[in-house]
């Protein structure tokens, strides 16, 4: 009686393959949040040790992307835009990417543990475990609110670096935290609108796919229509300058108008052009990016200011 | 009367493997994984000296 054994052939993923599995654009997002939220914590962190929080941060970020592609190798591979991801592609064995994530994901909570303290250390491994867990193995497949609540996993990172800081929470990072969980749902649906296709062909309940789109369009505009005041509240509590606020109203507008704009699309004739729905994305990264930088140019700005008066 | 059917082992029996023998690229490709792993051990290594420098005698004195 024979056995037959499943030979595993030896790897040809080289490293530019784990870099991709670990979703590096996603990882600079998540270390800039985390940046920000370090740098407007009161008091005083060494910055070698700021450093290694972050780097810790950025791995942790990234065994979080492998977990999240080893999980989702089969819808990967069903969609256009991710198709070409290494394991679907039959770079890297599944099994790879599942010892490098858990690798990468216990190496970068012990050592922020160890360096820097338990209070980050646990929140990072709290956004890992509900990144992986909850988002990508539970709620991705099972309800249109998916990116919703699995947002707050890419909220947590300026909670990650404020607390890489003080050792604890404030006010202040979960008000970066809300702003980061109400601009996913329009983030993400902007891009689900043009990609409808895709995500049906996956089976992932993405909101078009079970609302239709009339209805996401809905949902993109008031989530953002609620976003844009959030967006400036860093400046009505006070620990943020005018610069921010100014910074905050403006870009905030823009994405309302650009909100209204996806909305309007979907009763034109060009709706299935997605013109809005792409600009709607495009701009909702920048308007991400430009409000934690004006956050840290505020800082920056008060603390030359401060320095020169002084 | 019927003929036993004996399991004919023979056919099963396999010449001993000559081992896994790795192509040009699944050289290359481990030579150059293997790297990145020293790489990334060295500055682990690099990261826990210096903090150790900046951190001074208490090292694990961290805020819970």
């Amino acid at each position: 009686m024979s056995i037959t054994i499943a030979r595993v052939e030896p790897s040809i993923a080289g490293v530019g393959d784990y870099i991709e599995l670990m979703k590096p654009r996603v990882m600079s997002l998540v270390v800039f949040t985390a940046f920000v939220g370090l740098v407007v914590a009161p008091g005083h962190v060494h910055p070698v040790i700021g450093l290694t929080a972050l780097i810790c941060i950025a791995v942790g970020a990234g065994a979080a992307g492998a977990l999240n592609m080893w999980y989702d190798a089969d819808i990967d591979g069903r969609m256009g835009r991710t198709a070409a991801r290494p394991i679907p592609a039959g770079r890297l064995a599944p099994g790879d990417a599942l010892a490098f994530g858990l690798t990468l994901a216990g190496f970068a909570v012990v050592v922020l543990g160890l360096l820097v303290n338990v209070v980050a250390a646990a929140l990072l491994a709290a956004t890992i475990a509900f990144y992986v867990v909850i988002y990508t193995m539970w709620l991705k497949r099972s309800t249109p609110q998916n990116i919703v609540i699995g947002g707050a996993a890419g909220a947590l990172p300026p909670m990650i670096g404020w607390a890489a800081v003080t050792g604890g929470f404030a006010i202040e990072p979960v008000v970066l935290f809300l702003i980061i969980f109400f601009w996913t749902p329009p983030h993400f649906w902007a891009l689900s609108l043009y990609r409808t296709d895709d995500y049906v062909r996956a089976g992932v309940p993405m909101l078009p796919v079970v609302a239709g789109a009339e209805e996401t369009r809905r949902q993109i505009l008031l989530y953002t229509l609620f976003l844009a005041p959030l967006g400036t509240v860093p400046w009505l509590l006070g620990y943020a300058g005018p610069t921010y606020g100014i910074a905050a109203v403006l870009t905030g507008a823009i994405m309302v108008v650009l909100a209204f704009r996806v909305r309007a699309e979907g009763r034109g004739r060009m709706a299935h052009k997605n013109l809005a729905s792409k600009q709607m994305f495009a701009f909702s990264i920048l308007y991400l990016f430009l409000l934690f930088a004006m956050l840290l140019v505020d800082r920056m700005a008060g603390a030359l200011f401060g320095h020169f008066a002084a | 009367m019927a003929v036993g059917v004996t399991m004919n082992d023979a056919a099963d029996e396999q010449k001993p493997e000559p081992g896994i023998r790795l192509t040009e690229q699944q050289q290359r490709a481990r030579r150059a994984r293997s790297i990145a792993i020293a790489v990334s051990l060295g500055v682990l290594v690099v990261l826990f000296y210096i903090v150790t420098l900046v951190k001074g005698p208490g090292v694990l004195d961290r805020p819970l």
